[in-house]
């Protein structure tokens, strides 16, 4: 296949098109287009209708401080694969007023909530724009510059407190309790009334109530502490005797704000803490994280550096999706049995990074321009037979136990439906839309890496329900066991990184956006940067955050148990979701 | 057949309780508490149970795994301790989370700074292991430990100073000698380097 095949359409210049309504972004290291707020709406529905970007796949805001500009910036892309089109809209900062996209894309639907909770932009249009990540209580819209946390220190790292003179002390003694939050104004804890959870309430009673046969609906809150949810989350629940009418998630228990973090540290220190947010797949973190930065300095790691890097991404793509069948497992009753099964393959992929990265989860191994360490003596010998006998041979058996069990066909066949239109418009991503019969996937998609040199299949299956959701993993995880096969055939000699390993990387002005097909969807960095030592702007598109959007259309009008199973389909990690 | 794909999976889980037991039948007293029985229950065609008996057995740790910086000494004739930190404060500034400070000493006559920590310090409650300060200090003086188990009653002392962090190289060498050797090889070559280059200069002068 020559590469003239693989690639789709360029992305057009709409500029022309929309002549007067859309400029392109002319600032140095910028790519995309800048419509006005009054024209947004217009233009993307056109294009979505017109020019098949069907796709909108991030959005989010950047705080322009010292220009007193607030941005939105969209992500959007055609389901049949190709380059994003950006789309930019400028607003002031102290008026920032954007029309909403929830009509036209609902994956819009959280990342807008998020923006507004984080950024302070409104959404207008949007029917329930609420803070999502943080709570009521909490003082201001901390991604905006001028917000200061009440650890606050210095505007961003090295912090000048550690050296020469390095000061000592635990932190909590120089903040003792009480003098270490904030709230809004005129926001006392004591009297307060959770106005928001009220609302939800109120609004899930409405829906399914039968005014003539006065039934009523009962509201459920599963989670936050439950053993379904897979970490601290919760789901609102109105059932209809056992039907679900309405479910809304609520999200934001482990909110760290990782993306605050992530402008205070330098590009380097970033490395580590992007580990935490799908600390199961760490490695995949650290890949698009590397990406993004190296789209933002011109650079490319050298060949065996690619290969150690999608052996590491495959490795985490097999293990995230043999860990999920034991989490299947769980979430249909058969506790703990079958996600020792799976935490026995897992063990022995960890004990590979572990060799290679010094640590079993927190693998912090990818660098700008190339990997941290060469591969150790010996683990390349373990690969090729995990790779060649074991791999194969335990999905055979997993294939065997799973597919054809009566309890996982029934439970699963027919329960938690996403259609195809649905997938593409609430943003999901990863095998939640290739179950859906969408083959979208990034590696074929937008090709990076090393990918479109290799050989595999994409994944796809039509029904869209729970059990396609299993064979879209099961067939994958063959799929990444193929990839890894001709990856230790094909590893060739050579030097691991380009260039010198510094500790403070140079990063010209501009912007990127680096993403990869994560075993959970896709995983992408928005970064701006203004030629500093730290990003300006750090974001996290979150595959498993995203793919939430989706639950409410997969549980509605099912019943309340397969609400857990739903869930466990959707594979989520808490760490990701809540950032 | 209904049922068949249920009893094929409980068939599966009864097959590995019995292979436990074939397995221990075949290895013998071997398959536990020893070195290779460990080695062979982490082997990717293990039988049966997988499992290690902790704290009883620990799974060993491989070279490059990273638990906690600690600082390395050079142990002089004498005993005294040298350590290799210059306090240059690449550490300090490359750490994450920032659980790192250090005091710089000045020299007392002239106040220039001298290559030598005064005091040091990890906050290791604050310490996500990432392992960074290793990784970039040029003069090999911080390392990663592989001692995990450091569990404590008390919050209180988890600051630790130089007295607790020092430790002597030749304790690095026995927790990662391939490192260390290559280290004093790349060592060594420099230093080779550099009196190359100092000779033709003294000769030269000389002449």
């Amino acid at each position: 296949m020559s590469e003239e095949q693989i690639t789709v359409a360029q992305t057009p210049d709409i500029s022309l098109q929309y002549e007067g309504r859309v400029v392109k972004d002319t600032r140095v290291g910028y790519s995309g287009f800048i419509v006005g707020a009054e024209h947004l709406l217009e233009i993307v529905k056109s294009l979505r209708d017109e020019l098949g970007f069907d796709y909108l796949s991030s959005v989010t805001g950047v705080d322009y401080l010292p220009e007193g500009k607030m941005e939105v910036v969209y992500h959007l892309y055609r389901s049949i694969g190709g380059p994003a089109l950006v789309l930019k809209v400028q607003v002031p900062r102290d008026e920032a007023v954007v029309p909403s996209l929830y009509h036209l894309f609902k994956s819009s639907d959280w990342q807008e909530r998020e923006a507004w909770d984080l950024l302070g932009i409104r959404f207008e249009g949007h029917p329930d724009l609420r803070r999502i990540l943080t709570w009521e209580g909490f003082a201001g819209h901390p991604l905006r510059k001028d917000w200061k946390e009440p650890y606050f220190e210095e505007e961003t790292k090295p912090f000048k407190s550690r050296w020469p003179e390095g000061i000592t002390g635990r932190i909590e003694d120089k903040n003792p309790y009480n003098d270490n939050v904030q709230y809004p104004h005129g926001f006392d804890p004591e009297t307060w009334v959770p106005q928001a959870e009220e609302a939800l309430y109120t609004s899930a009673k409405k829906i399914g109530r039968d005014e003539e046969l006065h039934t009523d609906t009962i509201v459920v809150n599963l989670g936050p502490q439950h053993p379904s949810t897979h970490g601290v989350f919760r789901m609102v629940a109105a059932l209809d005797g056992e039907q679900v009418v309405f479910l809304k998630p609520v999200v934001g228990y482990l909110h760290r704000n990782h993306e605050k973090i992530g402008e205070r540290n330098t590009y380097l220190q970033n490395m580590p803490f992007t580990d935490r947010l799908d600390y199961v797949s760490s490695m995949s973190n650290n890949f698009a994280y590397a990406l993004a930065v190296e789209k933002l300095m011109g650079i490319k790691p050298p060949e065996r550096a690619e290969y150690i890097r999608v052996m590491m991404a495959e490795l985490t793509r097999w293990m995230n999706h043999i860990f999920s069948f034991g989490f299947l497992w769980n979430d249909l009753g058969s506790y703990f049995t079958p996600m020792i099964y799976a935490l026995e393959e897992r063990e022995l992929v960890l004990d590979i990074f572990e060799a290679v990265s010094g640590s079993r989860m927190m693998c912090n191994y990818f660098r700008f321009g190339g990997v941290a360490r060469d591969l150790p003596e010996g683990v390349l010998d373990k690969v090729k037979e995990l790779v060649f006998e074991r791999m194969p041979r335990r999905l055979d058996d997993i294939d065997k136990m799973l597919t054809t069990n009566e309890i996982v066909r029934n439970r699963c066949i027919g329960c938690g439906v996403l259609t195809a239109e649905q997938a593409i418009n609430n943003g999901a991503s990863g095998p939640n839309l290739r179950a859906s019969g969408v083959p979208y996937d990034i590696r074929r998609a937008d090709p990076y890496s090393i990918y479109d040199r290799l050989n595999f299949d994409v994944v796809v299956h039509y029904h869209g329900d729970v059990y396609d959701r299993y064979l879209t993993r099961l067939d994958e995880a063959r799929q990444a066991n193929r990839i890894l096969q001709q990856v230790v055939r094909d590893i060739p000699e050579g030097p691991i990184m380009t260039g010198k390993p510094a500790y403070q990387v140079r990063v010209p002005a501009g912007e990127a956006y680096g993403r990869v097909e994560g075993p959970k969807g896709e995983l992408g960095f928005y970064i701006v940067s203004n030629g500093k030592p730290n990003p300006w702007r750090y974001h996290v598109r979150a595959p498993s955050f995203i793919n939430l959007t989706s639950l409410e259309d997969m549980c509605r009008g099912g019943k309340i148990a397969d609400v857990v199973l739903n869930l466990g389909a959707v594979d989520i990690v808490l760490g990701e979701v809540d950032r | 057949m209904t049922g068949k794909g249920f009893l094929r999976m409980l068939f599966g889980v009864f097959k590995r309780f019995v292979m436990t037991y074939v397995e221990d039948f075949r290895k013998g007293k071997k398959r536990y508490y020893t070195k290779e029985g460990i080695e062979s229950r982490r082997k990717a065609d293990v039988q049966g149970i997988f499992t290690i008996q902790y704290p009883e057995e620990k799974l060993p740790v491989p070279e490059e795994f990273r638990f906690l910086p600690f600082l390395v000494y050079d142990e002089g004739p004498n005993g005294e301790k040298d350590l290799r930190c210059t306090s240059c404060g690449i550490c300090a500034k490359v750490c994450p989370p920032q659980c790192i400070s250090i005091v710089r000493t000045n020299d007392p006559v002239t106040g220039k700074p001298i290559p030598q920590p005064k005091e040091f310090y990890i906050d290791v409650d604050i310490c996500m292991n990432c392992g960074l300060c290793a990784e970039y200090c040029p003069f090999d003086a911080i390392k990663m430990d592989h001692d995990y188990e450091i569990a404590s009653y008390s919050r209180q002392n988890n600051i630790y100073d130089i007295e607790r962090l020092a430790k002597p190289v030749s304790y690095y060498a026995s927790i990662r000698p391939t490192n260390n050797a290559a280290e004093e090889l790349a060592r060594q070559e420099k230093e080779a380097l550099k009196a190359a280059a100092k000779k033709p200069a003294a000769a030269e002068s000389a002449g």
